[in-house]
Protein backbone atom coordinates (compact mmCIF):
# COMPACT_ATOMS: atom_id res chain seq x y z
CA UNK A 1 0.00 0.00 0.00
CA UNK A 2 0.74 3.75 -0.23
CA UNK A 3 0.63 6.40 2.08
CA UNK A 4 -1.18 9.39 -0.02
CA UNK A 5 -0.90 12.94 0.39
CA UNK A 6 -3.51 15.32 -1.28
CA UNK A 7 -2.51 18.86 -2.40
CA UNK A 8 -4.77 21.92 -3.65
CA UNK A 9 -4.68 20.97 -7.72
CA UNK A 10 -4.36 24.89 -8.67
CA UNK A 11 -3.42 28.60 -8.03
CA UNK A 12 -1.63 30.14 -5.48
CA UNK A 13 -2.02 27.33 -2.63
CA UNK A 14 -0.89 24.84 -5.28
CA UNK A 15 2.40 26.74 -5.93
CA UNK A 16 2.94 27.65 -2.15
CA UNK A 17 2.52 24.21 -1.30
CA UNK A 18 5.05 22.96 -3.85
CA UNK A 19 7.61 25.88 -2.55
CA UNK A 20 7.08 24.81 1.19
CA UNK A 21 7.76 20.73 0.41
CA UNK A 22 10.81 21.43 -1.84
CA UNK A 23 12.10 23.56 0.84
CA UNK A 24 11.97 20.15 2.90
CA UNK A 25 13.93 18.09 0.35
CA UNK A 26 10.81 17.15 -1.99
CA UNK A 27 11.74 17.18 -5.64
CA UNK A 28 8.68 17.62 -8.40
CA UNK A 29 8.66 17.52 -11.84
CA UNK A 30 5.20 19.38 -13.72
CA UNK A 31 4.28 16.35 -16.70
CA UNK A 32 3.21 18.40 -19.27
CA UNK A 33 0.91 15.48 -21.10
CA UNK A 34 -0.99 14.41 -17.68
CA UNK A 35 -1.34 18.06 -16.55
CA UNK A 36 0.13 17.09 -13.13
CA UNK A 37 2.83 16.92 -11.17
CA UNK A 38 5.27 13.89 -9.84
CA UNK A 39 6.51 14.56 -6.55
CA UNK A 40 9.19 12.67 -4.63
CA UNK A 41 11.78 12.37 -2.55
CA UNK A 42 14.74 9.86 -2.12
CA UNK A 43 14.62 9.65 1.83
CA UNK A 44 10.79 8.37 1.89
CA UNK A 45 9.33 5.56 -0.24
CA UNK A 46 5.87 4.97 -0.39
CA UNK A 47 4.26 8.01 -0.91
CA UNK A 48 1.60 8.80 -3.32
CA UNK A 49 0.76 12.67 -4.01
CA UNK A 50 -2.74 13.18 -5.48
CA UNK A 51 -3.85 16.83 -6.76
CA UNK A 52 -7.26 17.46 -5.52
CA UNK A 53 -9.11 20.87 -6.02
CA UNK A 54 -8.79 22.22 -2.49
CA UNK A 55 -12.90 22.44 -1.11
CA UNK A 56 -12.59 18.68 -1.75
CA UNK A 57 -9.85 17.82 0.44
CA UNK A 58 -11.91 17.89 3.57
CA UNK A 59 -14.22 15.34 2.31
CA UNK A 60 -11.54 12.93 0.97
CA UNK A 61 -10.01 13.19 4.69
CA UNK A 62 -13.02 12.28 6.26
CA UNK A 63 -13.58 8.98 4.12
CA UNK A 64 -10.11 8.42 4.72
CA UNK A 65 -9.34 7.84 1.15
CA UNK A 66 -6.34 10.11 1.64
CA UNK A 67 -3.87 9.69 4.62
CA UNK A 68 -2.91 13.28 4.74
CA UNK A 69 -4.22 16.83 3.08
CA UNK A 70 -2.66 20.88 2.86
CA UNK A 71 -5.89 22.61 2.75
CA UNK A 72 -7.40 25.41 4.69
CA UNK A 73 -8.75 25.82 8.35
CA UNK A 74 -11.67 27.37 6.46
CA UNK A 75 -12.55 24.59 4.48
CA UNK A 76 -11.79 21.82 6.89
CA UNK A 77 -14.40 23.58 9.38
CA UNK A 78 -16.88 24.47 7.09
CA UNK A 79 -17.25 20.96 5.57
CA UNK A 80 -16.49 19.08 8.53
CA UNK A 81 -18.71 20.20 11.35
CA UNK A 82 -17.51 17.37 13.29
CA UNK A 83 -13.83 17.88 12.24
CA UNK A 84 -12.00 17.09 15.65
CA UNK A 85 -13.11 13.61 15.35
CA UNK A 86 -12.29 13.20 11.86
CA UNK A 87 -8.99 15.34 11.22
CA UNK A 88 -6.04 16.29 13.35
CA UNK A 89 -3.98 19.37 12.80
CA UNK A 90 -0.23 18.76 12.39
CA UNK A 91 0.89 21.09 10.81
CA UNK A 92 -0.13 25.41 10.32
CA UNK A 93 1.81 26.31 7.19
CA UNK A 94 1.80 29.88 7.78
CA UNK A 95 0.66 30.49 3.66
CA UNK A 96 -2.66 31.01 2.49
CA UNK A 97 -3.78 33.31 4.98
CA UNK A 98 -7.23 34.31 5.26
CA UNK A 99 -10.41 35.54 7.44
CA UNK A 100 -13.92 35.34 6.95
CA UNK A 101 -15.61 38.22 8.08
CA UNK A 102 -18.65 39.61 7.82
CA UNK A 103 -18.97 42.95 5.55
CA UNK A 104 -21.82 45.43 4.74
CA UNK A 105 -21.34 48.79 2.88
CA UNK A 106 -19.17 51.25 3.83
CA UNK A 107 -22.26 54.04 3.65
CA UNK A 108 -24.08 51.63 6.47
CA UNK A 109 -22.77 54.36 9.20
CA UNK A 110 -25.17 53.04 11.50
CA UNK A 111 -23.70 49.94 11.44
CA UNK A 112 -20.62 48.85 13.34
CA UNK A 113 -21.33 45.83 15.50
CA UNK A 114 -23.83 42.71 14.94
CA UNK A 115 -25.94 44.22 17.76
CA UNK A 116 -26.51 46.78 14.92
CA UNK A 117 -26.92 44.35 11.95
CA UNK A 118 -29.76 42.76 14.40
CA UNK A 119 -31.27 45.67 14.35
CA UNK A 120 -30.92 46.69 10.99
CA UNK A 121 -32.58 43.33 9.88
CA UNK A 122 -35.59 43.79 11.70
CA UNK A 123 -36.18 47.22 10.05
CA UNK A 124 -35.01 45.80 6.85
CA UNK A 125 -37.84 42.63 7.11
CA UNK A 126 -40.47 45.48 8.02
CA UNK A 127 -39.15 48.36 5.53
CA UNK A 128 -38.80 45.68 2.36
CA UNK A 129 -41.29 42.70 3.52
CA UNK A 130 -38.12 40.45 3.15
CA UNK A 131 -35.50 38.65 5.15
CA UNK A 132 -31.71 40.43 5.33
CA UNK A 133 -29.94 38.19 2.55
CA UNK A 134 -26.45 36.90 3.31
CA UNK A 135 -24.49 36.15 0.50
CA UNK A 136 -21.86 33.61 1.58
CA UNK A 137 -20.74 29.79 0.36
CA UNK A 138 -19.78 29.42 4.02
CA UNK A 139 -23.34 28.31 5.04
CA UNK A 140 -21.94 26.32 7.76
CA UNK A 141 -19.86 28.42 9.45
CA UNK A 142 -22.11 31.56 8.74
CA UNK A 143 -24.63 30.35 10.16
CA UNK A 144 -23.40 29.14 13.52
CA UNK A 145 -21.56 32.66 13.88
CA UNK A 146 -24.36 34.25 13.69
CA UNK A 147 -26.44 32.21 15.54
CA UNK A 148 -24.47 32.51 18.77
CA UNK A 149 -24.28 35.95 18.25
CA UNK A 150 -28.34 36.22 18.34
CA UNK A 151 -28.53 37.45 14.72
CA UNK A 152 -31.96 35.40 13.49
CA UNK A 153 -33.78 37.25 11.02
CA UNK A 154 -31.73 36.96 7.73
CA UNK A 155 -32.21 34.52 4.47
CA UNK A 156 -28.39 32.89 3.49
CA UNK A 157 -28.06 33.11 -0.14
CA UNK A 158 -25.34 30.73 -2.03
CA UNK A 159 -22.75 32.38 -3.35
CA UNK A 160 -19.50 30.53 -5.05
CA UNK A 161 -17.66 33.53 -5.73
CA UNK A 162 -17.22 36.79 -6.80
CA UNK A 163 -19.22 37.34 -3.54
CA UNK A 164 -17.71 41.22 -3.25
CA UNK A 165 -20.29 42.03 -6.31
CA UNK A 166 -23.43 40.93 -4.79
CA UNK A 167 -24.53 43.88 -3.01
CA UNK A 168 -24.08 45.81 -5.86
CA UNK A 169 -26.34 43.43 -8.32
CA UNK A 170 -28.68 43.64 -5.03
CA UNK A 171 -28.42 39.68 -4.60
CA UNK A 172 -28.11 40.22 -1.35
CA UNK A 173 -27.47 42.96 1.69
CA UNK A 174 -24.50 41.73 3.68
CA UNK A 175 -21.84 39.20 2.97
CA UNK A 176 -19.78 36.87 4.53
CA UNK A 177 -16.43 36.11 3.01
CA UNK A 178 -13.11 35.76 2.79
CA UNK A 179 -10.79 38.43 2.65
CA UNK A 180 -6.91 38.44 3.01
CA UNK A 181 -5.99 42.09 2.80
CA UNK A 182 -9.18 43.96 2.26
CA UNK A 183 -8.48 45.03 -0.92
CA UNK A 184 -10.93 43.59 -2.61
CA UNK A 185 -13.81 44.70 0.13
CA UNK A 186 -11.77 48.30 -0.19
CA UNK A 187 -12.52 48.43 -4.07
CA UNK A 188 -16.31 47.17 -2.91
CA UNK A 189 -16.43 50.16 -0.81
CA UNK A 190 -17.38 47.37 1.66
CA UNK A 191 -16.29 47.61 5.45
CA UNK A 192 -16.31 44.44 8.25
CA UNK A 193 -18.20 44.75 10.79
CA UNK A 194 -15.63 45.61 14.20
CA UNK A 195 -16.68 41.69 15.72
CA UNK A 196 -17.61 40.26 12.66
CA UNK A 197 -14.47 38.21 12.18
CA UNK A 198 -15.85 34.45 12.02
CA UNK A 199 -12.40 32.75 11.51
CA UNK A 200 -8.75 33.13 10.55
CA UNK A 201 -7.53 30.39 8.44
CA UNK A 202 -4.43 29.32 6.72
CA UNK A 203 -3.04 26.51 4.81
CA UNK A 204 -2.32 23.23 7.07
CA UNK A 205 -1.30 20.27 6.94
CA UNK A 206 -4.12 18.17 8.20
CA UNK A 207 -3.93 13.96 8.86
CA UNK A 208 -7.09 11.68 8.15
CA UNK A 209 -8.78 9.80 11.59
CA UNK A 210 -10.00 7.20 9.53
CA UNK A 211 -7.37 6.13 6.95
CA UNK A 212 -6.19 2.79 7.19
CA UNK A 213 -2.15 2.29 7.37
CA UNK A 214 -0.02 -1.02 7.15
CA UNK A 215 2.47 -1.93 8.79
CA UNK A 216 5.05 -0.57 5.62
CA UNK A 217 2.85 2.42 6.10
CA UNK A 218 3.35 3.25 9.27
CA UNK A 219 7.17 3.72 8.15
CA UNK A 220 6.25 5.92 5.66
CA UNK A 221 3.81 7.97 7.88
CA UNK A 222 6.68 8.80 10.25
CA UNK A 223 9.36 9.48 7.63
CA UNK A 224 6.92 11.67 5.84
CA UNK A 225 5.94 13.93 9.55
CA UNK A 226 9.56 13.63 10.29
CA UNK A 227 10.63 15.56 7.20
CA UNK A 228 7.92 17.48 7.01
CA UNK A 229 7.30 18.62 10.54
CA UNK A 230 10.89 18.36 11.86
CA UNK A 231 9.70 15.87 14.49
CA UNK A 232 10.67 12.86 15.43
CA UNK A 233 7.71 10.07 15.19
CA UNK B 1 -44.32 -4.35 7.93
CA UNK B 2 -44.29 -0.59 9.14
CA UNK B 3 -47.10 0.15 11.77
CA UNK B 4 -49.26 3.58 11.36
CA UNK B 5 -48.38 5.65 13.79
CA UNK B 6 -52.20 6.13 15.05
CA UNK B 7 -52.32 2.40 15.28
CA UNK B 8 -50.12 2.23 18.21
CA UNK B 9 -51.56 1.69 21.73
CA UNK B 10 -49.87 4.57 23.50
CA UNK B 11 -50.87 7.17 20.73
CA UNK B 12 -54.42 5.25 20.67
CA UNK B 13 -54.32 5.91 24.35
CA UNK B 14 -53.14 9.55 24.06
CA UNK B 15 -55.16 10.55 21.73
CA UNK B 16 -58.78 9.35 22.54
CA UNK B 17 -59.44 12.08 25.27
CA UNK B 18 -58.76 14.38 22.94
CA UNK B 19 -60.95 13.31 20.39
CA UNK B 20 -63.76 12.78 23.08
CA UNK B 21 -62.95 16.88 23.84
CA UNK B 22 -64.42 17.69 20.78
CA UNK B 23 -61.02 17.64 18.47
CA UNK B 24 -61.04 17.01 14.76
CA UNK B 25 -58.36 14.64 14.27
CA UNK B 26 -56.32 15.71 10.88
CA UNK B 27 -53.15 14.44 8.84
CA UNK B 28 -50.62 16.71 8.28
CA UNK B 29 -47.89 16.51 5.24
CA UNK B 30 -44.63 14.94 6.29
CA UNK B 31 -42.83 17.79 3.93
CA UNK B 32 -43.54 21.26 4.57
CA UNK B 33 -42.05 24.47 2.15
CA UNK B 34 -39.31 25.28 4.20
CA UNK B 35 -40.31 29.09 3.42
CA UNK B 36 -42.99 28.75 6.12
CA UNK B 37 -41.20 28.06 9.07
CA UNK B 38 -37.84 30.52 7.84
CA UNK B 39 -40.00 32.98 7.59
CA UNK B 40 -40.99 32.08 11.32
CA UNK B 41 -38.28 31.13 12.92
CA UNK B 42 -35.25 32.46 10.86
CA UNK B 43 -32.26 30.75 9.27
CA UNK B 44 -30.94 28.68 12.71
CA UNK B 45 -34.21 26.68 11.86
CA UNK B 46 -32.09 24.98 8.98
CA UNK B 47 -29.37 23.57 11.30
CA UNK B 48 -31.94 21.77 13.21
CA UNK B 49 -34.28 20.53 10.44
CA UNK B 50 -34.11 17.85 7.42
CA UNK B 51 -34.26 20.04 4.59
CA UNK B 52 -34.52 18.70 0.80
CA UNK B 53 -34.89 20.31 -2.32
CA UNK B 54 -37.57 19.62 -4.70
CA UNK B 55 -37.31 21.72 -8.67
CA UNK B 56 -40.59 22.71 -9.02
CA UNK B 57 -41.50 23.27 -4.90
CA UNK B 58 -37.99 24.66 -3.60
CA UNK B 59 -37.01 23.55 -0.27
CA UNK B 60 -38.84 21.68 1.51
CA UNK B 61 -38.57 20.49 5.45
CA UNK B 62 -39.65 17.14 7.26
CA UNK B 63 -41.88 19.02 9.40
CA UNK B 64 -40.19 20.04 12.81
CA UNK B 65 -43.18 20.56 14.34
CA UNK B 66 -47.08 19.68 13.96
CA UNK B 67 -48.47 23.67 15.20
CA UNK B 68 -46.99 25.91 12.73
CA UNK B 69 -48.71 24.01 9.79
CA UNK B 70 -52.23 23.09 11.56
CA UNK B 71 -52.23 26.28 12.44
CA UNK B 72 -51.72 27.98 8.82
CA UNK B 73 -54.47 25.07 7.90
CA UNK B 74 -56.68 26.35 10.48
CA UNK B 75 -56.39 29.96 9.13
CA UNK B 76 -56.35 29.06 5.39
CA UNK B 77 -59.07 26.78 5.39
CA UNK B 78 -61.76 28.12 7.75
CA UNK B 79 -63.27 24.92 8.03
CA UNK B 80 -65.33 25.69 11.38
CA UNK B 81 -63.30 23.44 13.72
CA UNK B 82 -61.72 25.10 16.54
CA UNK B 83 -59.94 21.87 18.22
CA UNK B 84 -58.02 19.86 16.11
CA UNK B 85 -55.60 16.72 17.35
CA UNK B 86 -52.91 14.68 15.58
CA UNK B 87 -50.29 11.87 15.59
CA UNK B 88 -47.16 11.40 14.19
CA UNK B 89 -43.48 12.03 13.79
CA UNK B 90 -41.73 15.47 13.93
CA UNK B 91 -38.35 15.66 12.55
CA UNK B 92 -34.80 17.05 14.66
CA UNK B 93 -31.65 16.74 12.72
CA UNK B 94 -29.16 16.82 16.14
CA UNK B 95 -26.68 20.21 16.04
CA UNK B 96 -24.37 18.31 18.05
CA UNK B 97 -23.41 14.60 18.57
CA UNK B 98 -24.49 13.10 21.79
CA UNK B 99 -28.40 13.19 21.66
CA UNK B 100 -29.72 10.47 19.37
CA UNK B 101 -33.00 10.55 18.66
CA UNK B 102 -33.83 12.44 15.75
CA UNK B 103 -37.44 11.86 14.87
CA UNK B 104 -39.93 11.75 17.71
CA UNK B 105 -43.59 10.88 17.79
CA UNK B 106 -46.15 13.61 18.93
CA UNK B 107 -49.78 13.26 20.13
CA UNK B 108 -51.28 16.83 20.50
CA UNK B 109 -53.98 19.00 20.67
CA UNK B 110 -54.75 22.53 19.61
CA UNK B 111 -57.71 25.20 20.51
CA UNK B 112 -58.08 28.06 17.93
CA UNK B 113 -60.32 31.02 18.06
CA UNK B 114 -61.40 30.87 21.74
CA UNK B 115 -62.42 34.67 22.64
CA UNK B 116 -62.33 33.18 26.03
CA UNK B 117 -58.49 32.80 26.20
CA UNK B 118 -58.40 32.16 30.15
CA UNK B 119 -61.01 29.18 29.36
CA UNK B 120 -59.19 28.04 26.49
CA UNK B 121 -55.85 27.90 28.91
CA UNK B 122 -57.51 26.19 31.54
CA UNK B 123 -59.09 23.84 28.92
CA UNK B 124 -55.84 22.82 27.40
CA UNK B 125 -53.66 21.97 30.89
CA UNK B 126 -56.31 20.40 32.98
CA UNK B 127 -56.87 18.11 29.75
CA UNK B 128 -52.87 17.11 29.62
CA UNK B 129 -53.18 17.15 33.32
CA UNK B 130 -55.89 14.56 33.33
CA UNK B 131 -54.47 12.18 30.17
CA UNK B 132 -50.93 12.31 32.18
CA UNK B 133 -52.10 11.93 35.78
CA UNK B 134 -51.41 8.43 35.82
CA UNK B 135 -47.22 9.48 35.12
CA UNK B 136 -46.87 11.41 37.94
CA UNK B 137 -44.38 14.18 36.73
CA UNK B 138 -43.89 17.43 37.26
CA UNK B 139 -46.09 20.11 36.03
CA UNK B 140 -44.21 23.92 35.48
CA UNK B 141 -45.84 26.41 34.30
CA UNK B 142 -45.00 30.18 32.88
CA UNK B 143 -46.25 32.87 31.01
CA UNK B 144 -44.28 35.61 29.08
CA UNK B 145 -46.94 38.18 28.09
CA UNK B 146 -46.19 39.39 32.25
CA UNK B 147 -42.87 40.67 31.00
CA UNK B 148 -43.80 41.93 28.04
CA UNK B 149 -46.48 43.59 29.56
CA UNK B 150 -43.96 45.03 32.03
CA UNK B 151 -41.83 46.27 29.00
CA UNK B 152 -44.71 48.11 27.86
CA UNK B 153 -45.39 49.60 30.62
CA UNK B 154 -42.06 51.23 31.35
CA UNK B 155 -41.38 54.61 31.05
CA UNK B 156 -39.24 55.21 28.29
CA UNK B 157 -39.82 55.85 24.42
CA UNK B 158 -41.75 54.00 21.96
CA UNK B 159 -38.73 52.65 20.05
CA UNK B 160 -36.34 51.57 23.61
CA UNK B 161 -39.57 49.20 24.04
CA UNK B 162 -39.80 47.89 20.83
CA UNK B 163 -36.06 46.90 21.20
CA UNK B 164 -36.26 45.48 24.10
CA UNK B 165 -39.62 44.02 22.88
CA UNK B 166 -37.54 42.05 19.58
CA UNK B 167 -35.13 41.51 22.31
CA UNK B 168 -37.58 39.52 25.08
CA UNK B 169 -36.60 35.69 23.79
CA UNK B 170 -32.86 36.12 24.13
CA UNK B 171 -32.09 36.83 27.81
CA UNK B 172 -28.80 38.13 27.33
CA UNK B 173 -29.12 40.67 24.91
CA UNK B 174 -32.48 41.13 26.95
CA UNK B 175 -30.70 42.00 29.90
CA UNK B 176 -27.92 43.72 28.30
CA UNK B 177 -30.22 46.59 26.55
CA UNK B 178 -32.10 46.71 29.90
CA UNK B 179 -28.62 47.48 31.80
CA UNK B 180 -27.90 50.47 28.86
CA UNK B 181 -31.16 52.11 28.98
CA UNK B 182 -31.18 52.18 32.71
CA UNK B 183 -27.60 53.85 32.37
CA UNK B 184 -25.75 51.12 34.01
CA UNK B 185 -23.92 50.32 31.27
CA UNK B 186 -22.54 52.74 28.54
CA UNK B 187 -23.51 52.87 25.20
CA UNK B 188 -21.20 51.79 22.97
CA UNK B 189 -18.75 54.00 21.26
CA UNK B 190 -19.77 53.34 17.93
CA UNK B 191 -23.56 54.56 18.70
CA UNK B 192 -22.00 57.18 20.38
CA UNK B 193 -20.16 58.99 17.61
CA UNK B 194 -23.68 58.93 15.47
CA UNK B 195 -25.20 61.01 17.90
CA UNK B 196 -22.49 64.22 17.04
CA UNK B 197 -22.96 65.65 13.43
CA UNK B 198 -21.23 63.63 11.25
CA UNK B 199 -19.46 65.07 8.23
CA UNK B 200 -19.13 61.90 6.33
CA UNK B 201 -22.59 60.89 5.40
CA UNK B 202 -21.96 61.69 1.64
CA UNK B 203 -18.31 60.10 1.55
CA UNK B 204 -19.72 56.58 0.71
CA UNK B 205 -21.27 55.84 -2.78
CA UNK B 206 -24.93 54.18 -2.15
CA UNK B 207 -25.93 50.48 -3.49
CA UNK B 208 -27.69 47.66 -2.46
CA UNK B 209 -31.34 47.44 -1.43
CA UNK B 210 -31.01 49.03 1.89
CA UNK B 211 -31.12 52.72 0.76
CA UNK B 212 -29.45 55.80 2.74
CA UNK B 213 -32.84 56.70 3.93
CA UNK B 214 -33.05 53.86 5.50
CA UNK B 215 -29.49 54.50 7.25
CA UNK B 216 -30.35 58.33 8.46
CA UNK B 217 -33.72 56.94 9.67
CA UNK B 218 -32.38 54.28 11.77
CA UNK B 219 -29.37 57.36 12.79
CA UNK B 220 -32.33 59.62 13.44
CA UNK B 221 -34.31 57.08 15.82
CA UNK B 222 -31.36 56.28 17.83
CA UNK B 223 -30.47 59.71 18.26
CA UNK B 224 -34.23 60.25 19.44
CA UNK B 225 -33.57 57.33 21.68
CA UNK B 226 -30.27 58.58 23.29
CA UNK B 227 -31.74 61.58 24.46
CA UNK B 228 -34.74 59.87 25.76
CA UNK B 229 -35.85 58.85 29.27
CA UNK B 230 -33.86 55.51 31.42
CA UNK B 231 -35.57 53.15 33.16
CA UNK B 232 -36.60 55.24 36.79
CA UNK B 233 -34.39 52.91 39.44
CA UNK B 234 -37.91 51.29 41.00
CA UNK B 235 -39.31 50.14 37.53
CA UNK B 236 -35.72 48.41 37.04
CA UNK B 237 -35.98 47.41 40.11
CA UNK B 238 -39.81 45.68 39.88
CA UNK B 239 -38.47 44.33 36.10
CA UNK B 240 -35.90 42.67 37.67
CA UNK B 241 -37.87 41.02 40.74
CA UNK B 242 -40.11 40.02 38.07
CA UNK B 243 -38.03 38.26 35.65
CA UNK B 244 -36.43 36.32 38.40
CA UNK B 245 -39.92 34.31 39.67
CA UNK B 246 -39.73 30.86 40.40
CA UNK B 247 -41.84 29.33 42.95
CA UNK B 248 -45.54 27.68 42.93
CA UNK B 249 -48.08 28.69 41.02
CA UNK B 250 -49.80 30.57 44.36
CA UNK B 251 -47.12 32.23 45.69
CA UNK B 252 -46.12 33.69 42.37
CA UNK B 253 -48.97 35.16 42.05
CA UNK B 254 -48.80 37.42 45.44
CA UNK B 255 -45.41 38.10 44.74
CA UNK B 256 -46.95 39.76 41.30
CA UNK B 257 -49.41 41.16 42.79
CA UNK B 258 -46.65 43.04 45.33
CA UNK B 259 -45.09 44.18 42.17
CA UNK B 260 -47.95 44.98 40.17
CA UNK B 261 -48.27 48.31 42.79
CA UNK B 262 -44.99 49.41 41.26
CA UNK B 263 -45.90 48.10 37.87
CA UNK B 264 -49.59 48.88 36.82
CA UNK B 265 -49.11 47.73 33.25
CA UNK B 266 -48.96 44.14 34.47
CA UNK B 267 -52.26 44.12 36.57
CA UNK B 268 -54.32 43.02 33.39
CA UNK B 269 -51.72 39.96 32.87
CA UNK B 270 -51.85 39.04 36.45
CA UNK B 271 -55.44 39.22 36.55
CA UNK B 272 -55.23 36.29 33.61
CA UNK B 273 -53.24 34.35 35.48
CA UNK B 274 -55.17 34.50 39.29
CA UNK B 275 -58.36 33.71 36.76
CA UNK B 276 -56.39 30.63 35.33
CA UNK B 277 -56.13 29.30 39.21
CA UNK B 278 -59.10 30.17 39.79
CA UNK B 279 -60.54 27.99 37.09
CA UNK B 280 -57.99 25.10 37.42
CA UNK B 281 -59.25 24.38 41.36
CA UNK B 282 -62.97 24.91 40.06
CA UNK B 283 -62.00 21.79 37.38
CA UNK B 284 -60.67 20.11 40.64
CA UNK B 285 -56.59 20.78 39.82
CA UNK B 286 -54.33 20.43 42.62
CA UNK B 287 -52.29 23.91 41.78
CA UNK B 288 -50.64 24.66 44.97
CA UNK B 289 -47.56 21.83 43.38
CA UNK B 290 -48.16 23.72 40.01
CA UNK B 291 -44.44 25.18 39.82
CA UNK B 292 -44.53 28.86 38.18
CA UNK B 293 -41.37 30.87 36.54
CA UNK B 294 -42.51 33.97 34.54
CA UNK B 295 -39.83 33.41 31.71
CA UNK B 296 -39.96 29.91 31.75
CA UNK B 297 -39.45 28.10 28.04
CA UNK B 298 -38.36 31.93 27.09
CA UNK B 299 -35.47 30.41 25.14
CA UNK B 300 -37.39 27.41 23.49
CA UNK B 301 -40.97 28.52 22.93
CA UNK B 302 -40.36 31.67 21.29
CA UNK B 303 -43.68 32.57 19.83
CA UNK B 304 -45.30 31.37 22.65
CA UNK B 305 -46.69 34.43 24.14
CA UNK B 306 -48.34 33.55 26.82
CA UNK B 307 -49.10 30.98 29.28
CA UNK B 308 -46.80 28.17 28.71
CA UNK B 309 -46.69 23.98 30.10
CA UNK B 310 -43.92 21.51 30.66
CA UNK B 311 -44.81 17.97 32.29
CA UNK B 312 -41.12 16.42 33.43
CA UNK B 313 -39.91 13.53 34.13
CA UNK B 314 -37.93 13.79 37.78
CA UNK B 315 -37.04 10.32 37.03
CA UNK B 316 -35.39 11.30 33.66
CA UNK B 317 -33.52 14.46 34.29
CA UNK B 318 -31.95 14.50 30.79
CA UNK B 319 -35.26 13.76 29.00
CA UNK B 320 -36.88 16.87 27.45
CA UNK B 321 -40.07 17.81 29.07
CA UNK B 322 -42.96 14.72 28.23
CA UNK B 323 -45.38 17.47 27.19
CA UNK B 324 -45.32 21.23 26.10
CA UNK B 325 -47.55 23.84 25.21
CA UNK B 326 -48.75 27.55 25.57
CA UNK B 327 -50.54 29.84 23.79
CA UNK B 328 -49.27 31.37 20.81
CA UNK B 329 -51.14 34.38 19.32
CA UNK B 330 -47.96 35.75 18.13
CA UNK B 331 -47.52 32.95 16.05
CA UNK B 332 -51.08 33.12 14.19
CA UNK B 333 -50.69 36.93 13.72
CA UNK B 334 -47.69 36.20 12.03
CA UNK B 335 -48.81 33.52 9.93
CA UNK B 336 -52.34 35.53 9.16
CA UNK B 337 -50.19 39.08 7.71
CA UNK B 338 -52.53 40.81 9.98
CA UNK B 339 -55.48 38.67 11.05
CA UNK B 340 -55.64 37.34 14.43
CA UNK B 341 -57.23 33.92 15.74
CA UNK B 342 -56.26 33.22 19.80
CA UNK B 343 -54.41 30.00 19.66
CA UNK B 344 -53.30 27.65 22.51
CA UNK B 345 -52.51 23.76 22.25
CA UNK B 346 -49.55 21.37 23.56
CA UNK B 347 -48.11 18.06 22.47
CA UNK B 348 -47.02 14.71 24.25
CA UNK B 349 -43.79 12.67 23.53
CA UNK B 350 -45.10 9.22 23.12
CA UNK B 351 -42.24 7.71 23.12
CA UNK B 352 -40.66 9.45 26.23
CA UNK B 353 -44.91 7.83 27.71
CA UNK B 354 -43.91 4.44 26.15
CA UNK B 355 -40.86 4.14 28.18
CA UNK B 356 -42.93 5.27 31.44
CA UNK B 357 -45.43 2.99 31.11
Amino acid sequence: MVVRVAIPSKGRLLRATLDWLSGRGFQFKKLESERRYEISTDSVKGLDFVLLPAAEIPRELATGRIHFGVTGTDLIYEKLPRHSTEVIEKKRLGFGLATLVIAVPCFWIDVDTLDDLDAVAADFRERHNMRLRVATKYHHLTRTFLGRAGVADYALVDSQGSTEGAIKNELADVISDITSTGETLRQNHLKILSDGIILKSQATLWESCKAEYSQGDRETQAAFLTKLIGIEY
Amino acid sequence: MLTPVRAFPEVIRLQQPMIAAGALPIDISVLQSAELFLDLYGEDIRGRTYTTFDPFRGEQMLRPDFTVPVAEHHMTTAAGAHRYTYAGSVFRRPEQDGWRQREFVQVGYEVFNVVDTVAADIEVFALFGEILAPFDLRRKTGDMSIVMAAVQGLSISDGRKSALMRHIWRPQRFRALMDRYAGRTPVPASQRQLMGDSTDWHLFPEFGVRRREDVHRRIARLREDFRGPQIPPDEFNSLEALLEIRTTMPQAIEQLTIIADDLPAIKPAVDRLTRRRDGLVARGVTVSSIEFEVCYGRTQMEYYDGFVFGFLSDDHPRWPPVSTGGRYDALTKRLGRGTECPAVGGVILSDLIGQLS
